[in-house]
């Protein structure tokens, strides 16, 4: 996937550069996008090295695996074939959580985390192929989870809204309905190439 | 003070008493942690690394901007602002940018017209999709992701989509 969408970006920037005629600024971006890329990276290490540090506290404590206890009813129906309390089901709990609380940087470590705790539970014969687990897990953090969405109304707030607040509704039927679809379209997909296998 | 400001302090703190009253190496356990965090971080760094250099030349290279003006009028047809053209193309590929494109919506139309709104709406309701899916699958070995991509793409289109009807609607 990463090849078609780092050929892809670069080639069509490449063919945009040339009728826009910023082929200047397209080369001075390659520059500044790699050092840009290396600050990103140093202030994430400093995000994933504290919220792997709390959460391996938490863990080794056994407070994870009574969130994930609470959790469970709801999450098993999403994820099938995971062991029940396991560290798996522990992270992807962690995830969820901290995407409703709106803990976008937490979030991130965790499902990190998850995934590869689904990849050792599952030993797939194929571990080249994502097992469908790790797509819902995806799936559902490129949609968003989060209650309340602070960015965008102390964005609002700033801008002169006078009810920053106001769209919180249309926000919850938007993420509902967003991140229903998307389940909606694994689970099609899923049952496709099944159809296929056979 | 803002409630949403209690939570992390909270859960560290939380954390920690528990781990003490249950005589965990608190410390130990996480100096460890953060030892496996770098880890994580340098086996993810080439993917992210691709990513911000495809999406940043993508950005400079004026793309969004000329696939913007050739959406617009089909958008304005269907009922959704054109001017939230650019922050739907955007979201998806980069957190910064898809802000940068929301604050001057905000600006131009105003953050309580319909445009303003509608761009809420969708930057409240959506992820940095490639951002996440990058990261997410450089974690593991599996490098053929099948159908996430679609299915994270799907989630998107119904969240812009949405996000107008819903504006509309109720707003």
């Amino acid at each position: 996937m990463m090849k078609w969408i780092m050929t892809g970006l670069i080639l069509l920037s490449v063919i945009f550069a040339a009728v826009t005629g910023r082929m200047d600024c397209l080369s001075a971006a390659f520059l500044e996008e790699c050092s840009g890329a290396v600050q990103l990276a140093l202030s994430l290490a400093g995000i994933i090295a504290l919220w792997s540090g709390i959460m391996r506290v938490a863990q080794s404590s056994g407070l994870t695996g009574k969130l994930a206890g609470i959790a469970e009813p709801v999450l098993s129906k999403l994820f099938g074939g995971l062991e029940r309390g396991g560290r798996a089901m522990q992270y992807i709990t962690l995830n969820i959580t901290a995407n409703i609380l709106g803990l976008g940087n937490a979030s991130t470590p965790f499902g990190i985390a998850a995934m590869r705790e689904i990849e050792r539970e599952e030993r797939s014969p194929e571990p080249d192929r994502a097992s469908h687990n790790m797509i819902v897990l995806t799936v559902m953090n490129t949609a968003s989870l989060q209650l309340i969405p602070t960015t965008a109304a102390a964005l609002r707030l700033a801008h002169g809204s006078t009810d920053p607040m106001e769209i919180l509704p249309c926000v919850w039927i938007t993420s509902v309905s967003a991140l229903t679809a998307a389940l909606t379209a694994a689970a099609v997909c899923r049952a496709v190439s099944r159809r296929k296998l056979r | 003070m803002n409630i949403s400001d209690l939570i992390i302090p909270l859960i560290f703190a939380g954390v920690l008493i528990y781990g003490l009253c249950v005589r965990t190496d608190v410390f130990a356990e996480f100096t460890e942690g953060v030892k496996d965090g770098l880890k994580t971080v340098y086996e993810i760094f080439p993917s992210l690394f691709c990513l911000v250099i495809s999406v940043g030349v993508f950005r400079a290279s004026g793309g969004a901007e000329l696939l913007t003006s050739a959406l617009s009028p089909l958008l304005g047809a269907v009922g959704f602002p054109p001017e939230c053209a650019e922050l739907m193309l955007l979201r998806p590929f980069s957190g910064s940018g898809a802000i940068a494109v929301f604050e001057r919506v905000l600006t131009d139309c105003g953050a309580d017209s319909f445009a303003g709104r509608t761009a809420s709406v969708i930057l409240g309701s959506s992820e940095t999709t490639f951002y996440t899916l990058s990261v997410y699958f450089a974690a593991v070995r599996a490098k053929k992701t099948r159908y996430a991509l679609f299915c994270a793409l799907v989630g998107d289109f119904v969240c812009a989509a949405v996000s107008a009807v819903t504006v509309k609607m109720l707003l």
